[in-house]
Parts: C-alpha cells; sequence; structure tokens
C-alpha cells in the first residue's frame, strides 16, 4: 500500500491504495465519487471518462499512480443539480438520456472536446466520442446536447 | 414527480400516519431491528397501500413496478397526476421496497403502461372518489357537484368553497377497500371506479420532462452500483469457462499474499473471494487458481451444429398461433411456391454497466440492494437460496444500467447472498465485464422456415410460417435456479419449458396460413454459458426478420412494389394498414418493385420496408441503406418508423424508447452475433462482440399514432420488432442479394453478393 496525493475536482486527498490500481476504484470507493462507472475495466466502453491534465482519460486503465501530481477533474467537477453546467443542462435540455449509465463518459468526453474545439461539426462529435458505447441508443439526442451546448442550436 | 432522496424526506417529514424505516441506506443494525417487526406484504385490497397524500399536499405513490432506464416512472407519475388531478411534479414514486411495495409483477415485456398504469390509474380515481366524498361533507355539497383542481377542490361556480386534499387527508390513512382481483400483471384494481374521461387529460398525452435526469448527469443518483452500506466487503465470483462443472482443486496460496482478502468461498461448484476492497477482490478473483472438472454437458461447437439441432429436433409444443384454411393443400395447387429458411444468432442484453448487487445477510434475515426487473421475484429466489421465510428477505431495489430483459434473471443477488452468508458481513458483487459477456442470459437463435404459394394471378394463396426458437430459461423466482442456486446443488422444480415465445404477431390474412412458433428443447443439466433469457422483444425480431424477408422476396419476384403487396393482404387490419401508409409517406415512398436499377457507382443506396405487431402495438418501418459493393459493408442512412401503441402517455418519452429500440435494433442487425466453440464463450468485450458506434448511427425520423380511444399499449420494445427486416430488405432493394442471416457482417453480405455474380 501507498499514500498517495490525488488532485481531484480542484481538492487534493491522499488515498491509501496499492500503486497499481486503477484511478477509477479511488475515485469511486476512496473518495466517493459516484460520476465514473465501471463499464468493462478495459477501456473499451468509456463509462469511466474523467478528465486529466485537459485530456479525457480511461480511469478503469489508468494506475492510481500514475494521477499523482496531475489535475483529475470528474462528472461532480462540473456542476450540480443546484447548478447544473452548461453541457450537463443541455443534456436535460434534449432529454439525452434513458438509464444513463454511460452518461458520465458522454459528458466528460464533450468536456475535453469543447474546451479544445468549442464549434466542432457533426463529425467532429461524432468522431470524438466514438470511443463512447451507449446501449440504451440514445446518440442523436446526445449529438444534439453536444450541438447544443456549443452553443450551435437554437 | 421529485428524485427520490427527496421523496423520502419530504414523506417523512410531511406523513405522520404512514410508516417506518425509510433511510435511504439503513445501516445493518436499523435494518436488524425492522426486520424483528413481522411483516405482511402489502394488501392491494387497501387503498393506503397504493398512495398516501403528505400535509404538504406531495402524493407518495407505492408502485410495485420500476424504471430500467425508460422512463417509465415519470409516465406511471402522470397516470397518477390526472387522475388525482395534482401538479404532476407533486407525485413521488418511491424506489420499490419489497417491505412496502405492491407486487405489480415483474417490469417487463413492454407491460408496464398496460397492465401497470391501469392498476394505479385505478387506485388514484378510487382514491379521488374517497376525497370527494369527504370534500362534499365538509364543504356540505354532494361530490356530483364538486370540481377539483390542483388538489384543490371546489364547489362547481362557488370557487370560494374550496378545500385541500392535504386539508381533507394529509398525513392520514384512507381505510378504504379496494375491489381487488387476481394478482401482478393480470390484477385488477377497482374496475367499477369510474376514470377521467380521456377528452379531460391534461397531464397524461404531455411530453414532462424526466425527474432523476438531472441528478444522473451529475453524479449525485445513486444506481445500485454506488450503493454502500456500513461494513461492507467486496466480493467477486470465479466462473468455469464453459459449463458449471466442479472446482477439481483450488489453490489458495495464489491469492494469500493479496492484501485485504478475507476469504475464499466454495460451496459446491460456486467459488467466490471476499476482499476488504474491490481492487483486491478483483486482483483475487484473477489470481485464483482453480482446476475445473470435466464439464458433464457439452456445448455447441459452433453456431452450424445450433441451427441443425433447432431443424432436426422434435419440438416440445408447436404454439400454433394462425390456422387458416390448407396450407399444404394450397401449396400443392400453388402456380408457384417459395421455401426460405432465417437465422437469428445467439445475441446479447450487453448491459453497460455488469450486474451488481449488495448483500447484507444474518442469520434469520437478509437484506438486497439489486437492480432487478422483478424485485419480489429477486426475494423469493434469495429466500429459497438461503432457506428462509419470504419474508425475512428485503429487496431494495436501486436503479441500475438499462436491463433490456437481463435483469428478470438476478444472477448477481445470489452471488452476494452467498458470499454474505460465507463471511457474516455485508458483501458487494460487481460483475466483471467478462463474467456479463460469458454468462448473461442470452436471447436464443431462432431458426425460421417458410413457405408460400402464388396463384396464376400472384397472388399469395398458402402461407407457412414455423419460427423454431427455444424456451427462455433463465429467470428469478420461478423454481428455475440460476447460477448461484445450480452451484451449490439446488435442483430446478420447473423445466421452464413453459418460458418462451410464443409467436403471433402476424399482420397479414393469407387464404390458407399456418404460423407456429416450435419450441425446441434446450435441455441443460448445467447451467451452460448459452443459457437463454428474455431480451427486447423476444422472438419478435427474428420472426419478423423471417417473415417481412419472405414477403419481400415474394413482392419482388411478383415485380410488385413491397408496400403496395403488403397493402394486398392487411385486410380489414386498419391499425397495419395505417402504420405502414404514415411511414411510406413520411419516407416519400416511391411506388416501384425492388431491386432497384442497378448501378456502376461503388455504393449503392436501397430502402426497404417491414411492419409489426408486438403485444398490440403496431409499427412499421422504412430503412434507407448504402452498401459499399467492394467490401460488403451496409451503412443504415436513415430510418423511419410509424408507431401505434393507442394512447401515448408522454410522447418524448416514447419517442426516446423508440429511437433507442432503432439504434440498438440496427446494431443487432448489423453486427452482433455470440460466438462460441465447445470450450466456451469467445465474444467476451466489447472488441469480440461490437455494438454501434456513433459515426454508425443513422438519423431518425418517428411518426407518432396516437389513439386517444384506445388503451395505452407499451412501447419500450415493441419498435424493436421490424429494423432488421427493413434493413435487410433495403439491402436487397440496393443490390439484389438476399440476406437470410444475421447479423448482416460485411464479410456475409459480400458473400452473398459473390453467390449472386
Amino acid at each position: 500500500m501507498a499514500r498517495i496525493p490525488l488532485k481531484v475536482n480542484g481538492k487534493t486527498q491522499v488515498v491509501d491504495a496499492e500503486p497499481d490500481m486503477p484511478l477509477l476504484y479511488a475515485l469511486r470507493n476512496d473518495l466517493r465519487l459516484n460520476g465514473p462507472k465501471f463499464g468493462c475495466g478495459m477501456a473499451q466502453c468509456g463509462a469511466c471518462t474523467v478528465i486529466m491534465d485537459g485530456n479525457a482519460i480511461r480511469s478503469c486503465v489508468t494506475p492510481v499512480s500514475s494521477a499523482q501530481n496531475r489535475s483529475v477533474t470528474t462528472l461532480e467537477g462540473l456542476g450540480s443539480t443546484k447548478k447544473l453546467h452548461k453541457i450537463q443542462q443541455a443534456f436535460v435540455d434534449e432529454q439525452a438520456l434513458q438509464c444513463g449509465y454511460c452518461i458520465n463518459g458522454m459528458i466528460m468526453s464533450t468536456k475535453a472536446l469543447l474546451d479544445k474545439t468549442p464549434k466542432p461539426t457533426d463529425t467532429h462529435i461524432k468522431q470524438a466520442l466514438a470511443g463512447n458505447l451507449c446501449r440504451c441508443g440514445t446518440h442523436t439526442r446526445i449529438l444534439r446536447a453536444v450541438k447544443r451546448a456549443s452553443g450551435q442550436l437554437a | 414527480m421529485k428524485s427520490m432522496e427527496l421523496t423520502r424526506r419530504q414523506f417523512l417529514k410531511g406523513t405522520g400516519a404512514l410508516v417506518v424505516s425509510f433511510n435511504f441506506f439503513p445501516s445493518s443494525s436499523v435494518l436488524a431491528q425492522s426486520m424483528v417487526v413481522p411483516r405482511t406484504d402489502a394488501d392491494p385490497a387497501q387503498l393506503d397501500s397504493w398512495l398516501a397524500i403528505a400535509p404538504d399536499g406531495t402524493v407518495t405513490v407505492f408502485s410495485g413496478k420500476v424504471d430500467l432506464g425508460t422512463g417509465v416512472e415519470t409516465a406511471l407519475a402522470q397516470i397518477v397526476a390526472e387522475e388525482l388531478d395534482v401538479p404532476f411534479r407533486q407525485i413521488h414514486m418511491i424506489g420499490l421496497d419489497t417491505a412496502k411495495a405492491i407486487d405489480q409483477g415483474i417490469t417487463a415485456g413492454s407491460r408496464t403502461i398496460e397492465r401497470g398504469g391501469p392498476q394505479l390509474r385505478q387506485a388514484a380515481a378510487a382514491a379521488r372518489q374517497e376525497l370527494l366524498k369527504l370534500a362534499a361533507a365538509k364543504l356540505k355539497s354532494t361530490p356530483e357537484k364538486l370540481v377539483v383542481k390542483d388538489g384543490v377542490v371546489s364547489v362547481a361556480g362557488d370557487p370560494k368553497k374550496n378545500v385541500t386534499y392535504a386539508q381533507l387527508i394529509g398525513g392520514k390513512q384512507f381505510n378504504v377497500r379496494l375491489n381487488v382481483t387476481d394478482s401482478g400483471w393480470n390484477m385488477k384494481v377497482a374496475p367499477e371506479v369510474r376514470a377521467k374521461d380521456v377528452k379531460d387529460y391534461r397531464v397524461v398525452g404531455t411530453s414532462q420532462k424526466r425527474v432523476e435526469l438531472p441528478s444522473k448527469l451529475t453524479g449525485e443518483f445513486v444506481y445500485a452500483h454506488d450503493v454502500r452500506i456500513p461494513g461492507m466487503l467486496h466480493g467477486r465470483v470465479i466462473r468455469p469457462p464453459t459449463i458449471a462443472s466442479n472446482p477439481a482443486g483450488i489453490d489458495e496460496s495464489t491469492v494469500k499474499s493479496i492484501p485485504g482478502i478475507i476469504k475464499v468461498v466454495q460451496e459446491g461448484s460456486f467459488v467466490g473471494v471476499v476482499c476488504t476492497t474491490e481492487w483486491a477482490a478483483i486482483k483475487a478473483a484473477k489470481a485464483l487458481k482453480v482446476t475445473w472438472s470435466k464439464p458433464a454437458t457439452k456445448m455447441p461447437a459452433n453456431s452450424e451444429e445450433v441451427f441443425t439441432y433447432l431443424k432436426n429436433t422434435k419440438s416440445l409444443r408447436d404454439q400454433v398461433t394462425v390456422n387458416r384454411g390448407n396450407p399444404d393443400a394450397a401449396l400443392g395447387q400453388a402456380s408457384k411456391t417459395y421455401e426460405a429458411a432465417y437465422r437469428w444468432p445467439f445475441q446479447l442484453h450487453g448491459m453497460m454497466g455488469p450486474s451488481c448487487a449488495v448483500a447484507d445477510v444474518g442469520k434469520d434475515q437478509a437484506t438486497i440492494y439489486t437492480g432487478t426487473q422483478g424485485s419480489f421475484e429477486t426475494r423469493k429466489a434469495v429466500a429459497e437460496l438461503l432457506g428462509l421465510p419470504d419474508k425475512n428477505v428485503r429487496v431494495f431495489w436501486r436503479e441500475a444500467s438499462g436491463s433490456y430483459g437481463r435483469m428478470g434473471a438476478d444472477d448477481v443477488a445470489e452471488d452476494a447472498a452467498l458470499l454474505s452468508r460465507a463471511v457474516g458481513k455485508p458483501v458487494r458483487v460487481q460483475w466483471m465485464r467478462d463474467d456479463e459477456h460469458a454468462w448473461e442470459p442470452k436471447g436464443p437463435a431462432q431458426l425460421d422456415l417458410l413457405r408460400a404459394g402464388v396463384n396464376a394471378q400472384g397472388k399469395i394463396i398458402a402461407w407457412d410460417f414455423a419460427d423454431r426458437g427455444f424456451p427462455l430459461t433463465a429467470a428469478s423466482g420461478r423454481g428455475l435456479r440460476l447460477l448461484a442456486s445450480r452451484q451449490i446443488g439446488m435442483k430446478p422444480t420447473a423445466d421452464g419449458n413453459s418460458n418462451g415465445t410464443q409467436g403471433g404477431g402476424e399482420m397479414y390474412t393469407f387464404e390458407n396460413q399456418k404460423c407456429a412458433a416450435p419450441l425446441i428443447p434446450w435441455v441443460q443439466a448445467d447451467e451452460t454459458p448459452l443459457r437463454t433469457g428474455y431480451l427486447r422483444a423476444p422472438g419478435d425480431i427474428g420472426r419478423c426478420f423471417a417473415s417481412e424477408s419472405f414477403i419481400d422476396e415474394i413482392a419482388a419476384d411478383q415485380h410488385a412494389d413491397p408496400i403496395q403487396f403488403r397493402l394486398r393482404y392487411l385486410g380489414s387490419n386498419q391499425r397495419g394498414i395505417d402504420a405502414l401508409t404514415a411511414v411510406a409517406k413520411e419516407a416519400k415512398w416511391q411506388e416501384r418493385p425492388s431491386p432497384a436499377a442497378s448501378s456502376s457507382e461503388a455504393k449503392v443506396t436501397g430502402r426497404g420496408v417491414a411492419i409489426s405487431n408486438r403485444a398490440g402495438t403496431i409499427c412499421g418501418a422504412v430503412a434507407e441503406v448504402e452498401v459499399d459493393k467492394a467490401t460488403g459493408k451496409v451503412a443504415v442512412k436513415r430510418f423511419l418508423l410509424s408507431h401505434d401503441c393507442g394512447l401515448i402517455i408522454n410522447p418524448d418519452g416514447l419517442k426516446n424508447q423508440i429511437e433507442g429500440n432503432i439504434i440498438q435494433g440496427v446494431s443487432r442487425a448489423l453486427m452482433e452475433e455470440v460466438k462460441f466453440d465447445s470450450t466456451g464463450i469467445k465474444t467476451l468485450d466489447w472488441s469480440t462482440y461490437p455494438v454501434i458506434r456513433f459515426p454508425e448511427v443513422p438519423v431518425i425520423e418517428i411518426v407518432l399514432i396516437n389513439r386517444p380511444e384506445m388503451p395505452a399499449l407499451g412501447g419500450g420494445e415493441p419498435s424493436s420488432a421490424p429494423i432488421a427486416a427493413a434493413i435487410a430488405n433495403a439491402v436487397f432493394d440496393a443490390v439484389g442479394v438476399r440476406l437470410r442471416e444475421a447479423p448482416f457482417t460485411p464479410e456475409r453480405v459480400l458473400v452473398a453478393m459473390q453467390k449472386k455474380a
């Protein structure tokens, strides 16, 4: 076990963990952040996505030790039901989910995309979200929500 | 309707008369105390079992239905709000707790709105009737002279004479008995109470936004996967690769050094690990060396073997749904006959979040947190597993990943219960991705055999359709025994052969017509990874693929436009005609036979149509595809669907479901197939079992056909049925080859094109 300081959503906290433990379990079980979800553990589905130093990464395959001295943002770091982030608000406006298990990944991938490309084209968006799976089939609504969040939809 | 946490807090604050330990996450000790009190199940004949009105006017509904991510709780809340005449946002739906909810039957089969809706509506109507009686006494009037708006009762024409629901009953019990017959899906609640006239509806029929949605977007929503209770440990189960064979040897030294390991659990052929942390449990499950004995039951070597078995094995029963005239004789007299066989593969539900449950098992009681579709079924299964009376097991439902039928077989609750019993502490178990891909009960393969004959005028005079499929034998609480139960040696008390798709859903009338769904035994002394379960629109997708492709083949051979040809046989099926006509209009369908004129382009386009009837919901579908002639890759560019499920409760919620059915349906049609050999399942992740991704999603257009004069029917799965058929027909239109086996992979399309050339 090692004591690993993590800077998550602007706050530094220390977790006791095996260095090879994926960041996902530290976020969920040690820091009680339920936004990131376990979907596959193989970086195939995107449900565990968080933003580390500006990039959308798969926390299920990122060793917690490698997150030291980095800045991690989770879904909780964007907004709350009291004050939704504009991406979250766009998803509400478009009613862009069903079960919502994948939606953490959709929003975090969108955040990373819009931070770099504020006005993405449809093709951009589809490419940026191509690694995020949704089984309920809310893709068309998610696309509209991303367009809305980027101010490209009335 | 408000979110669940708010619901409970407000409910507690607002209500004196109604009951008990509503802690969102009661500690073990609180639960243990509450377990001491003998409980009886909620009595559906008591109005108070259905709903309660708090002093602040909020209405709490103890629905026995759960939300699988479809938004159905929002729709049910609309039904209650409508009938009671209270603002929609004042309705609180309580997450199902078997100690409080009424057993309205499993949430499945697109039956929640159809069956559960009227049950809640009638309970609400009975409550309204009682409230009017109370108000009449208070206002010195008669119920007939009273009007209700937003929970305020007033004398018609004299609005100053008024009283609120909260003033009448807030925090008190109704103590009204309802006339209730039958149970579960078939329960009839207060049928004699007159419900509101549909023409007066103001909430039903509107697109209310889903209430839980913001909290799902911020991480505040608590899924089954997010449940943590004090003292909780983490478990993982180690299953054999093929059949539930016995562990010949377990080498515990392989996990001894893993920090946090508590116990290696073995009971019969059930093997699991329990650890203090989730990561330790994952590592231990991976590291634990188990040598498995040779399995007693053999897995088929490949899908060919399955289809041969389906073809040659005597059916348990034929399930004839249509038997008109004499198809055999008519085939003998036909000018031309047609014959074809269609194949549908084993497919996965593929929940994004693998199965997860928390169990807290004590000496004579147990508490389970799970995303089951049937809380009372899970309760029964776990009670039998642990040898406890049903009432000593309490199941708290928590919404989980969308499950599409998978969580009617709540395997993981049993896993967690066994591990918790073994260590005497609460245990959370989440399946890993390969556990889920390997062992979820799959939507089984189907072999559909069709024959037809036309007369000299090209009219179909004979139609013989046999949809050969398997029973669906993985389900909780029906004596069938899921994985863990079987692994500890519990024998099934039911053979499961009564569970299957029953066929039906025929849209057309032919002079001589036989439709049957022969049920082929799928004998499994032990559970194999090819266990079968209910997968969204069970049986209907394969069946519709077969029959709607076959009629398309005949239409093409007769040089008829596929829509005009279908209309000839819809007879008096007006809803079928309407759905077909509506989607044709939306698609700006050009009348002509298929295939389209051949093109020298590298990528060619085609359009295809299909119609379906699942559980009374009628759909018309048009697919527009592009086929890459060099690679065989099929791209669905646009998909149009008309949908008639009777009265619509929430149009946008319904559209969301239909879009989901289309996208999941395209995925299942184009790329999904469980692959296996005699050593086990070979498609254990999302790369070997691909599902649709953003770039492959078509443009979607939906036409809702609202029928206020009809009862409300289901929308959760019926529109899955025609998707594959419409795509196959569109591929034929594009390249002139008939696809008779799903999925329509590039390889398969290429082979079909090469055969034709």
